[in-house]
């Protein structure tokens, strides 16, 4: 009988949020100037799964790790020479677009189909991760959809734990309203799980686990499927980067109790 | 580079920052995922770890402690400590690791340069064993060095390098040592045990240190010569790490003046030994030892310094932009407030002038680093086939060299023309001679190694005090953005260990007149002139102009003599001889920025992220190369005339020296356009989107 977990990670790449993002107009649509030029990193929520898998993976044996990618393959490539280092997977890239302008339900549509023509995956095994949003395309609805789509009806959101209980049941902490967590039950895979920030630090780079990740990735990379996210039918009204917000005073003198009870004051608000 | 695109490159300037894409290109590792990993690894260490070390203080103490031994573990799991290694031995890159080792040393250089002697430091103690230990040695010593595999519990074994003696000899002088070597007991039959002395100075990794790889000499007329030896420190007898060194520099490196006494097996001897007539004759002299360790090593050093220039670009430009935000008279929008102090012409040719003497030192350090991957599996096929052929000794193999060197003067000028399919039959056949590939590549790398580890600290920490300068008062303080006073002074020790600027100009006064190089520089020439044509933005025309130049004094120096009749060019003459090398650097250095530009023009459109923003690097680094060509064609223009002119009584007006004032004329007319390209640099400075914040602390 086979044990463990087949779990598909959804995530892809987002500009690395220190550098300069700028809204522009593009033939298509809006776009972020320089976008292709500019330094990216893997969805930070979805990065965050891809380690939770990775650490639940290593507690059940017999274990494999998808990473299903939906982006420019050129930039993919560049992305997986940090994260292909950081835990074993095989790549399962989509070469389309990874802007924060593409509409949700056709990312979805992708996503799903490339994970349906996965070989060998073990529906009743399945474990769909990702982040509970993106921090470019922040609807916070892609994973929903996908699951939607692949026919999974128990879906966690805002997750940060995930416990695999004796008899086989998966716990998980869900975040809720006022900082809280609700505790679910189901009784096994398949389910899916769209993951907050987790419990776990960022695995450090280990080049060992690199070079036999990027054997399967390379070639994999070659092979990229297209997928020309559509955005028909959508437009966009106007496009803007939040507004920065900076109260700041200056008081000298003040105790670590006045302190404390205006930042109290403040959250109330 | 036709018109029309010509004229499209005029009018773009680069969008952001170069990134991964636009390096590895000019660099040449795009194909190298291997690389490209070892290269995030040691960026997620430098702006992570590193960042955090040197901004809470932790280079202010001469002491090793807890905080800064993070550095090794972090090493450890990130493949830095094995990146030396073949993958048998625990390493992840196959082949040949210069370029590997640079590309690391840069990316922790790029924060701390402590942090990237402390990783380089290991690498050192391995070297000697690497290159010369016996199969017994390697196997030894490499996989105590690996880091534990999963279900291993063991301790990773660390090494110093001890070449580095107390005055008077300091190391300088590397073919002598103090430290010395006895035969403590021989009985019959059995292993000799030697009795080993040395005190060393300035060493690095002594503070945990488990084994020493040491220089020695013989005290004892039944041991002959000089070697390398292994001490471990659980050997019997004294293992004193010793006093730390009050450096004032790379202090996230634990360095200190050991004393060692200890007895240990001849075997730990370095390459091994034979017994002729009772007498223990290593197998490898400690100049041979370390004649091959460090010709590897100075070039990631010399990159460094480079990675420090380059990393100071994009505080400065964050710092003269936000300069006045905030006061009374800078309201947003106004190019007061967006520009800052760039409004103003000298902060950004000041700046474009630090970035483009920091991508020269880069593309000649790369250039090195290549060719010593290059040249590593010739260099041991060059010891098989000498070995196969029963030459032995220097003088032997230097006999050998000598008949080949017509060969290889002959492969030099068939391969950098163009000739006819028969001859081409005769270059292959001269390529086919691992001897003959030997003797060139080895006449290069005798001069771009010294070259790069002169040049590129030496002018780099000229260069980092001016970049100090841009950042105002802020240069001189603990936070300043991007830690360039600590990077600044940091400079100053690159350009003096692991053989400081005389060793260098003294090598390169003796390989720069080898005929071999001459013979490809001389090529270099010729392409140099075939750039000028067709991309004259670069400042070809001026790198070849002053390289002609450099070529005709040289030739006057070598057979001229001083107004007193002493010869001008003798090895011993520094005053003229250290000089024509320094100006030598200078050209070298331009030489490889030019060949990169012309490298990201071809294969930029390869790759698809490029596209859109290929034409403003394009146009940028050629402006920077054509700036960097300026300076460098009027600084080996000066130095040659001084030469030529400066050892004469008075002025004169004969016909050699005729042509020379013909020659630096054309410099100087060659000089047409570099003042462009530079306003052309400065302004893209202007233009260029930098990140929100720095991404690593303050």
């Amino acid at each position: 009988m086979s044990t463990g977990f087949h779990i598909v990670v959804c995530g892809s790449l987002v500009p690395d949020p220190l550098q300069t993002l700028a809204p522009v107009q593009g033939p298509a649509g809006p776009a972020l100037k320089n976008e292709l030029m500019l330094p990216a990193v893997l969805d930070p929520f979805a990065a965050h799964s891809l380690y939770e898998a990775a650490n639940l993976a290593k507690k059940a044996p017999g274990s494999k790790i998808w990473l299903v990618s939906l982006g420019n393959k050129a930039k993919l490539q560049q992305l997986m020479m940090t994260v292909a280092q950081k835990v074993p997977f095989e790549l399962v890239p989509l070469d389309g677009p990874a802007s924060g302008f593409t509409d949700s339900f056709e990312v979805a549509a992708a996503l799903a189909g490339a994970i349906d023509k996965i070989p060998n995956l073990d529906r009743s095994r399945l474990l769909l991760f990702g982040g509970c949003a993106s921090a470019s395309r922040d609807a916070g609805v892609t994973m929903q959809m996908v699951g939607e789509r692949l026919g999974i009806l128990d879906q966690f959101l805002a997750v940060d734990e995930l416990k695999v209980e004796e008899n086989g049941s998966l716990r998980f902490l869900e975040r809720i309203e006022g900082g809280r967590y609700q505790v679910s039950v189901c009784s096994g895979p398949p389910a899916m799980v769209a993951w907050a920030t987790g419990n776990l630090p960022e695995p450090p780079n280990n080049p060992q686990i690199g070079m036999q990740n990027m054997r399967a990735i390379m070639p994999a990379l070659q092979k990229a499927q297209p997928a020309p996210v559509a955005t028909s039918g959508i437009t966009f009204a106007s496009v803007t980067l939040p507004a920065q917000q900076r109260q700041t005073r200056i008081v000298k003198d003040a105790s670590v109790e006045e302190i404390a009870k205006e930042i109290v004051a403040w959250i109330k608000e | 580079m036709d018109a029309t695109r010509s004229d499209k490159m005029e009018r773009e300037f680069p969008g952001t920052l170069p990134g991964d894409d636009v390096r590895q290109i000019m660099w040449r590792y795009a194909d190298r995922f291997d690389l490209q990993m070892a290269v995030q690894s040691a960026r997620s260490l430098a702006r992570g770890l590193v960042a955090r070390l040197v901004a809470d203080g932790q280079r202010n103490t001469h002491e090793w402690n807890s905080r800064k031994a993070e550095l090794l573990s972090a090493f450890d799991e990130t493949g830095l400590t094995t990146i030396y290694m073949d993958p048998e031995e625990g390493g992840f890159i196959e082949g040949p690791k210069n370029l590997a080792l640079g590309l690391v040393a840069f990316e922790l250089s790029w924060v701390d340069g402590g942090a990237a002697t402390c990783s380089l430091a290991s690498n050192l103690a391995l070297s000697p064993i690497h290159e010369k230990g016996t199969a017994e040695q390697k196997l030894f010593y490499m996989s105590r060095c690996a880091p534990p595999q999963p279900g291993e519990d063991r301790q990773i074994w660390r090494g110093a390098f001890a070449l580095t003696e107390p005055l008077p000899y300091v190391g300088v002088d590397t073919g002598v040592v103090s430290g010395k070597m006895r035969i403590a007991s021989w009985p019959a039959g059995e292993e000799p045990i030697l009795q080993i002395d040395k005190r060393g100075r300035f060493i690095t990794n002594m503070d945990f240190a488990n084994f020493v790889t040491a220089a020695v000499d013989s005290a004892d007329e039944r041991i002959k010569g000089s070697c390398m030896i292994i001490l471990e420190e659980n050997d019997p007898g004294v293992f004193d790490r010793g006093a730390p060194t009050l450096k004032m520099v790379h202090q996230l490196s634990s360095t200190r003046d050991p004393v060692l006494s200890l007895k240990v097996p001849a075997s730990r001897i370095i390459g091994g030994y034979t017994v002729k007539d009772g007498v223990i004759v290593p197998n490898f002299n400690h100049s041979e030892v370390i004649e091959s360790v460090f010709r590897r090593t100075r070039v990631p050093v010399g990159l460094m310094t480079s990675a420090k220039l380059l990393s100071a670009v994009e505080p400065i430009i964050r710092y003269q932009r936000s300069r006045f935000r905030g006061g009374a008279a800078c309201a947003p929008g106004s190019p007061r407030h967006d520009l800052g102090l760039q409004q103003k012409e000298d902060a950004v040719q000041r700046l474009a002038d630090i970035w483009a003497c920091g991508e020269a030192g880069a593309s000649l350090a790369f250039a090195a680093l290549r060719l010593l991957d290059e040249f590593d599996p010739i260099e041991r096929d060059k010891e098989r086939l000498l070995a196969a052929q029963g030459v032995i000794g220097a003088r032997a193999t230097m006999k050998l060299f000598k008949k080949l060197e017509t060969e290889a003067l002959e492969y030099i000028e068939l391969a950098s023309s163009s000739v006819s399919a028969g001859e081409h039959s005769r270059a292959a056949e001269l390529a086919a001679n691992p001897l003959i590939r030997f003797l060139v590549l080895e006449a290069q790398a005798n001069v771009l190694c010294p070259a790069c580890k002169l040049w590129n600290t030496g002018q780099g920490a000229i260069m980092m005090r001016e970049a100090v300068g841009l950042m105002g008062g802020y240069g001189i303080t603990e936070d300043c953005p991007g830690f360039l006073f600590q990077k600044y002074t940091d400079a100053q020790l690159e350009a003096t260990y692991e053989g400081p600027e005389a060793v260098q100009r003294r090598q390169l006064s003796i390989t720069m007149t080898s005929e071999l190089f001459l013979a490809q520089l001389r090529h270099w020439l010729k392409e140099l002139k075939a750039i000028t044509a067709s991309h004259p933005a670069t400042g070809a025309g001026a790198v070849a102009a002053a390289l002609e130049l450099w070529l005709w004094t040289l030739a006057y120096l070598q057979k001229s003599k001083d107004a007193d009749g002493k010869p001008l060019f003798h090895n011993q003459r520094h005053g003229v001889v250290f000089p024509l090398a320094d100006a030598l650097c200078w050209l070298l250095a331009s030489r490889y920025q030019i060949l990169d530009v012309l490298e990201l023009e071809r294969k930029g459109p390869e790759s698809p992220v490029l596209a859109e923003g290929l034409a403003g690097f394009v146009n940028f680094f050629s402006d920077l190369a054509g700036t960097q060509s300026g300076r460098t064609a009027g600084e080996a223009a000066r130095i040659c005339a001084e030469l030529a002119c400066g050892f004469h009584r008075e002025a004169r007006q004969d016909p050699e020296l005729a042509e020379f004032s013909r020659l630096r004329g054309r410099v100087d007319l060659a000089l047409a356009g570099s003042r462009r390209a530079k306003d052309r640099a400065a302004e893209a400075l202007t233009k260029i989107t930098i990140p929100e914040i720095l991404d690593y602390p303050v």
